[in-house]
């Protein structure tokens, strides 16, 4: 366990050095993620100028959904994009057998790899809107609603990891990834809004097809102490299921990749 | 199947076959591809057997496609075989156990695994914290092989900025860091120098009497070969068809020698017909290829018989005698 957290700590802070190396592109980053922040900030300015409910959600709680949209969105930038859009560069050029060969957990070492830290303020902003909004709101913390937020952040974030790299392992086979990520972000995107601002078909959808609801609209409920438990509790169960059928799914592709890569 | 002892690698009547789709030209081509894919099951290796001992170094010898790549890679894990036995140190590779994958290394000189953008030595710790070395071992470690592969300031430079021949012993550095005691190397030298070449090979060579490792090597540069490697295992279209050390390969294969002639004046193809098979004839210039026993014999008559300026006699160079072979596809 020491050494995995050794390992992260090393892939990090080099994944750091690389992004210091090139100063100017740096510095774009810097500026493209400024303005990524200013896009937020105003689309939730919308939600202000707006002024009606959007389904049974007044719209400072709504705003909640927002932050939780925007600290998964940073996440997103941070972690999930830059690794597993890389999958498919191990693929390609044949560097998956150096992984491979290594004694570490090869889903492990294509998960954390890098680390983008221009996602770091969204992340930032996102929590802070969380919390203003739902002081806001008229929420009031006690140890045990925190205790669920985090977890059903984590419940959230396992399920869209685990979404990701199942698509990002099919690389395997199709070799290009086309735009799969883009239609993960159009996933994300619909959970930009309370699930139940949606038609009742979207909203059944939403909660056990594509797992939306798991992103944002139940994290949002349990900061705002309305979260039921048993939904935590399915919550729970569905993202162990996620992740482990992503597991699963890479031992089965790897299987195909050693038996046919050359 | 029994792994004895003194074996550290035994591999039996191995095979792999790869499933291809055939496609045929064109749109209907194309649809048919599409709806009803006919499969053939293509050869890559077939029904190979050959024991290697510990700190032994071998040569994989063979033309493009001959199947090296693929038995390396049956060899240290990374494709499954279609029938017969692996055993590399009592472990079967496509497992991939942790115990098996911190003895073995795997060198393949046309993909890197270094951070292109950042020093070799950021590389190295991260490869050091995965194999759960600690920052002193790693260190140490980092110290002794850089002085072998005459390694300074290098480690410190950015992949990026290196060249093909510093990048390559970095790279070599970064896949031995764990003190692999079997050590896999494809093409290790493709595309160096000469002298980086030659600075490769004199490091694979100290490196396996420093450490008794077992060295496994493809590669198309003879030169690699024959400096390095006592044993060879040549391969070709899949098959195994020669093992064993590289001097009898020599002599097996030609049986002649090779006679270069100066003339002081131009004469006729004809004339050196009747003293071996000519291989060359340019101007004064003549090259022939006569059988051993008759090797006195010949020499003398051409000095008696031309006005010869300088004779020199030697063996064909082993590279050309190698591509013969594989054309000729077996062993006399």
């Amino acid at each position: 366990m020491h050494r995995y957290f050794k390992t992260i700590r090393l892939f990090w802070s080099t994944a750091f050095a690389s992004q210091l190396e090139y100063q100017l592109n740096f510095l774009i980053e810097l500026i493209a993620m400024v303005g990524t922040l200013l896009g937020s900030v105003f689309i939730l300015s919308l939600f202000f100028t707006g002024g009606r409910q959007l389904g049974d959600w007044t719209w400072e709680s709504a705003l909640v959904i927002q932050g939780v949209y925007t600290f998964l969105d940073g996440l997103t930038n941070a972690l999930l994009r830059p690794n597993l859009t890389e999958i498919v560069n191990y693929v390609r050029e044949g560097t998956l057998d150096y992984v491979l060969l290594k004694p570490i957990d090869s889903q492990f070492w294509l998960s954390v790899k890098k680390f983008s830290f221009a996602g770091l303020p969204e992340i930032i902003l996102g929590l802070s809107i969380v919390f203003w909004a739902a002081i806001q709101s008229g929420s009031t913390f006690s140890s045990y609603s925190l205790f669920v937020f985090i977890i059903s952040l984590l419940i959230g974030f396992i399920i869209l990891y685990s979404v990701w790299f199942l698509i990002a392992a099919s690389s395997i086979w199709f070799v290009k990834t086309w735009n799969a990520t883009e239609v993960l972000r159009a996933l994300l995107a619909a959970g930009r809004y309370p699930i139940s601002a949606y038609p009742v078909i979207l909203r059944f959808i939403f909660t056990l097809v594509l797992p939306v609801a798991f992103l944002t609209t139940f994290p949002a409920e349990a900061i705002l102490g309305e979260l039921k438990f048993n939904i935590l509790f399915f919550g729970l169960i569905l993202s162990s299921l996620f992740f482990i059928f992503s597991r699963l799914f890479w031992k089965f592709a790897l299987k195909h990749y050693t038996s046919a890569s050359s | 199947m029994h792994n004895n002892s003194s074996d550290l690698i035994v591999v039996d009547q191995l095979s792999k076959y790869y499933r291809v789709a055939n496609k045929q030209p064109g749109f209907k081509g194309t649809l048919k591809h599409f709806f009803d894919r006919k499969t053939s099951d293509v050869p890559a290796v077939t029904d190979i057997s050959f024991k290697i001992s510990p700190g032994e170094v071998v040569g994989f010898l063979g033309a493009n496609g001959a199947g090296k790549t693929t038995l390396l890679k049956m060899m240290c894990g990374l494709i499954h075989p279609s029938t017969g036995f692996v055993d590399v140190g009592g472990f079967s590779p496509q497992r991939r156990q942790t115990a098996f994958l911190k003895e073995i290394t795997l060198v393949m000189g046309q993909k890197q695994q270094l951070i292109w953008d950042l020093p070799p030595m950021d590389s190295l710790y991260v490869n050091a914290a995965v194999y759960g070395l600690s920052d002193h071992e790693a260190k140490v470690r980092i110290n002794e092989l850089a002085e072998m592969l005459e390694l300074g300031e290098e480690l410190t430079r950015p992949v990026r900025k290196l060249s093909l021949g510093q990048r390559m012993k970095s790279e070599i550095l970064a896949s031995l860091l764990h003190k692999p005691s079997v050590l896999f190397l494809d093409e290790p030298t493709l595309g160096l120098d000469v002298n980086a070449q030659a600075r490769v090979r004199s490091f694979l060579s100290e490196y396996n009497k420093r450490t008794g490792a077992t060295i496994l090597l493809t590669s198309h540069y003879m030169a690699d070969i024959t400096a390095l490697c006592p044993r060879v295992i040549c391969i070709h279209k899949g098959k195994l068809f020669y093992d064993g050390d590289l001097d009898s390969l020599a002599n097996s294969l030609s049986p002649s020698r090779e006679v270069k002639v100066e003339l002081k004046n131009p004469c006729a193809s004809e004339q050196f017909k009747k003293y071996g098979e000519i291989q060359d004839l340019n101007d004064r210039f003549v090259c022939l290829l006569v059988s051993r026993d008759k090797l006195t014999d010949v020499v003398s008559n051409l000095l008696t018989d031309f006005d010869i300026i300088d004779l020199e006699i030697s063996d064909p160079p082993i590279d050309q005698l190698i591509g013969e072979l594989f054309i000729k596809g077996e062993v006399n």
